[in-house]
């Protein structure tokens, strides 16, 4: 089998990748230790992931990777995360009636927190159900997730700070990679530590609030757990209610983080060494801030107005101003740059709101940020790109580049950023089509909004779509065929679609 | 003065000329024939030989020289040549190059390459299209502290809505001097409460920007507009940068040229202007594009057939102006005799521009107003010099000389004089001064 790739060096280096994933394992065994809770789970799990990373470091234990060899390390770095981090799953789920202890069950839960989807088929979210540590393993894989975990194989192991440049191109999100420093482990080392900075700052926030009485059931633990899950766009939560279970305060409070793990973390660098001006005179930041305002305006009148009727969780919003206002920030902040918390259930809401925010999920963060979707900078250039042909088609004659924030795009970038915009098109289509037809051959229908919703979400790294996938439903009603998609989806949806694809369509062309 | 002029070909010759008179003028260029000839055109000694080497320059008694002009066709021959030339003596040197680039460098680095004044052929004829272009009006233009300054003359006209204005309400720019105003003949400086008749001449002094203003409130119908269309055809470095000194004039020009590459390159780098890759001679194309209702056509082509060609065709299909870029000086008065509104020479534009600077006086640059009634002077100032330290208003009272400072410009910025303005040691100050105050200023400078 050659493949034209030398596999073993990119599943080589898969080993020493998984071989750390061992030392995170760490978190939940302090949490379990602390709630005296069963040890042996994250013990044994720590001990088997440490022996698949050996075992599979063996292949090639000095691996030297060329760009197929990257795309295809980087393809399945994400893939064998998940399946690893299925492992505590089963453990602790085994013999017991969790969902999550079958392995496709536990693959979906485990790519949607890698992936920073926040999707979920766990049946009963609660801590008087599954153990404090498995819960916050849950909320650690996001976080892993989230600012990349090659980015953070970079930044910490010089053995993979070698291709650097080149892993970390396939795994970042956006069009393009933006070296910060001159040495690719500096820059991923900065952009860790700015993820890590917000992530400190918010649990230290939010556990503030509980020691000034402002937040009572927000104890340390939700603190560092929903720390966890808001920087990496995650949504996943310890609590059924996620942060409806939350005072107003708390949910104000997440609001700007939500926000910020929108924006390119890059510009966050830039503003740390004083340089404020490039992140105000970002194309994209500028858009994003802008779209967010509109978008939040509008929903918030729309809230206002009485799309939404009085609920248990997210209360009154007709005719409440802060309540309108505060659930649609809330809202958009968490679907346009794919999180995934929710504070009501807007699955309940008015046809018109719901289609308004299904129509956020197709925006994304930025590039370089933490969120899904399709990026702001790609719709920006598809939308100049568009105007361009419009305009030449009169005038044929004229050479016209496309330009962002000043700067001329390259004309190649354009042609990728126009086929990766076509490719989520139609990946998300098809697999809306596929989700109902397999879930009609197990006998149950799904609306429109929650077929295509269920496709958006996760290809969009969101979470959840509407009806029964509602922010507090679950995704556990679909047969494995349809999970097991999606798991897909998630996958080549997190590393932007190219990167995996790429690997197929080159296995498929060497002979 | 000892002048050595490094380079024989149109520029050096024509500076040799004029030099030639006052001066004693040594000539080198590396074509044997070439300086065979000249010694018999004109009266200089001419030296046959590599222009940058060291026993050439020796030969040409660069160490004794007080000035040397080197004015090759060639940018890297003309900067070694300067630099060589520093190495033997202390002579004034100025280049003459093609690319900005080495302008850029120049500019940022005062002395780079051994480089006392450097002269940008393809900018400064840009320049000079993009004055033609912009002030029709004005009678008189010209650039200070490397073009970050605009002197201009103006005449008032009968209909201008200046004409009955004080100067006060005339000059509503930041950045803009209103220095002298000629009646009859006579000059007088203006005070905020003069008022502006019909007939009056204006001198004004600040950024290109605000004279452009400027003229287009004294001059509405002439002085073209945002709105107006124009049109350069050819993207050579000299169409490059008058589109690009366009743009900063907030015009919004159309570019026309033929390789796709250069095209490209143009049109990454030119935000403001809109580039179109075809044959500007295809008259189908420039009708569908509506090139015949342009306002003003700059033909800025590589060969001088082309631009006449092109300049003919404007002209027939019913275009304003036609400026047009002639590369031979024979050519310029064909151009002008068969109705191209101006003919623009590269050679001739860098050759005055030299030429200029050879002037024998303290002031960096001097424009001479009004048959010598009053002189335009750029001077640098120098530690402990009289007007350093102290507010311009000080030094306007306690001298006699009649003069008004119309522009600073310090560290490549513009500075707009005030009464309580503090001159420092470095800046470039343009004066317009009375001629008979001239020594005076010069001797506190």
């Amino acid at each position: 089998m050659s493949w034209g790739v030398n596999w073993k060096a990119s599943v080589g280096l898969l080993g020493v990748g998984i071989k750390y994933l061992a030392v995170t394992m760490l978190v939940p065994l302090v949490v379990a230790a602390v709630y005296g809770e069963d040890i042996w789970v994250f013990l044994a799990s720590m001990a088997l992931v440490a022996a698949i990373g050996i075992a599979v470091e063996r292949v090639d234990p000095d691996p030297d990777l060329g760009p197929r060899e990257a795309l295809l390390f980087v393809s399945l770095a994400w893939l064998a995360a998940a399946v690893i981090g299925t492992i505590p799953y089963m453990l602790a789920g085994h013999g017991t009636a969790s969902t999550v202890a079958t392995p496709v069950n536990a693959l979906f839960e485990s790519m949607s927190g890698f992936t920073t989807t926040g999707a979920t088929v766990l049946g009963e979210i609660s801590t008087d159900r599954h153990s404090h540590a498995l819960l916050m393993w849950r909320q650690l894989t996001q976080w892993l997730g989230g600012m990349g975990i090659i980015v953070l194989m970079i930044a910490i192991l010089p053995e993979v700070a070698v291709n650097g440049a080149q892993l970390m191109a396939s795994e970042a999100p956006g069009p393009e990679l933006q070296k910060l420093t001159p040495k690719i482990a500096e820059t991923a080392r900065a952009l860790w530590l700015i993820y890590f900075g917000f992530t400190v700052l918010l649990v230290a926030l939010l556990y503030a609030l509980h020691l000034l009485g402002m937040a009572p059931n927000m104890d340390l633990y939700n603190a560092v757990a929903h720390g966890f899950s808001t920087l990496p766009t995650g949504g996943f939560s310890p609590q059924a209610d996620s942060i409806g279970a939350f005072s107003a305060v708390v949910q104000w409070v997440i609001i700007p983080f939500m926000l910020v793990a929108g924006v390119n973390f890059a510009l966050f660098w830039h503003v740390l060494r004083g340089e404020a001006e490039v992140m105000l005179e970002n194309a994209e930041f500028r858009t994003y801030a802008g779209a967010l305002a509109v978008i939040t305006a509008l929903l918030a009148v729309i809230l206002f107005g009485g799309a939404a009727p009085p609920l248990e969780l997210g209360g009154t919003t007709q005719g409440v101003a802060e309540n309108s206002l505060r659930q649609a920030a809330f809202q958009v902040g968490s679907l346009l740059n794919s999180t995934g918390f929710a504070t009501a259930d807007f699955a309940q809401w008015d046809t018109h709101a719901q289609v308004f925010l299904l129509f956020t999920m197709f925006i994304g963060g930025s590039a370089g940020s933490t969120g899904g979707g399709v990026k702001i900078v790609r719709w920006l250039i598809v939308g100049k790109a568009i105007r361009r042909e419009l305009f030449t088609t009169a005038h044929p004659d004229v050479v016209q580049p496309i330009r962002l924030s000043g700067s001329v795009v390259d004309e190649d970038a354009i042609r990728g950023i126009m086929a990766f915009t076509m490719m989520y098109v139609v990946l998300f289509a098809l697999s809306a089509v596929f989700l109902s037809l397999d879930a009609a051959r197990i006998g149950t229908q799904l609306t429109m909004l929650e077929s295509t919703s269920a496709s958006l979400a996760t290809i969009g790294n969101i979470g959840p779509g509407f009806g029964r996938l509602g922010p507090f439903g679950s995704y556990l009603f679909f047969p494995d065929t349809s999970k097991l998609l999606m798991v897909f989806l998630m996958w080549i949806g997190r590393l932007e679609i190219v990167p995996v694809l790429a690997v197929f369509i080159s296995a498929m062309d060497s002979r | 003065m000892h002048v050595v002029v490094i380079g024989a070909g149109e520029v050096g010759t024509s500076i040799a000329s004029s030099l030639a008179s006052d001066h004693v003028v040594v000539v080198v260029d590396v074509d044997p024939d070439r300086a065979e000839q000249l010694k018999y055109e004109l009266d200089v000694l001419t030296i046959a030989g590599d222009g940058t080497a060291s026993d050439i320059q020796t030969a040409a008694e660069v160490d004794r020289a007080d000035m040397v002009i080197a004015c090759t066709d060639n940018d890297q021959t003309n900067l070694v040549a300067c630099g060589t030339a520093k190495t033997l003596g202390d002579a004034f040197t100025i280049a003459r190059v093609k690319s900005t680039e080495y302008l850029r460098t120049w500019e940022s680095s005062e002395g780079a390459f051994g480089v006392d004044f450097m002269v940008c052929t393809d900018l400064q004829t840009a320049e000079n299209i993009v004055r033609v272009i912009g002030l029709p009006a004005a009678i008189d233009v010209d650039p200070f502290a490397s073009g970050l300054v605009q002197m201009a003359e103006f005449e008032i006209a009968e209909e201008s809505p200046v004409a009955g204005q004080t100067v006060s309400e005339a000059d509503r720019f930041e950045s803009l001097t209103f220095v002298g105003l000629f009646r009859d003949g006579e000059m007088t400086i203006p005070r905020g409460d003069t008022g502006i008749e019909a007939g009056d001449r204006a001198v004004v002094i600040g950024s290109p920007e605000s004279v452009q203003a400027f003229a287009t409130d004294l001059a509405p119908e002439t002085t073209p507009g945002r709105a107006d269309e124009i049109v350069v055809v050819g993207g050579s470095e000299i169409g490059y940068q008058t589109a690009r000194l366009l743009e900063e004039r907030d015009f919004r020009p159309r570019l026309i040229e033929r390789d796709p590459d250069r095209a490209r390159w143009l049109a990454e780098n030119l935000p403001d202007t809109v580039v179109m890759e075809h044959d500007a001679t295809d008259t189908e194309f420039l009708s569908r594009e509506h090139v015949d209702e342009a306002d003003i056509v700059v033909t800025a082509l590589r060969s001088d057939e082309k631009n006449l060609l092109i300049s003919v065709l404007a002209k027939r299909l019913g275009v304003d102006r036609v400026i047009a870029v002639v590369d031979s000086p024979d050519y310029v008065t064909v151009f002008e005799e068969i109705g191209i509104d101006i003919a623009i020479n590269p050679r001739t534009v860098t050759a005055e521009e030299i030429t200029r600077f050879t002037y024998e006086s303290v002031a960096e640059n001097i424009a001479v107003l009004e048959n010598d009634q009053a002189e335009v002077l750029e001077l640098e100032l120098t530690e402990g010099c009289g007007l350093t330290g102290r507010p311009i208003s000080e030094i306007v009272a306690d001298s006699d000389a009649r003069f008004v400072i119309g522009a600073i410009t310090r560290d490549d910025e513009l500075v707009t004089p005030r009464g309580d303005t503090v001159l420092r040691a470095g800046d470039h100050v343009i004066l317009f001064v009375e001629s008979e105050s001239v020594s005076a200023i010069t001797s506190m400078a």
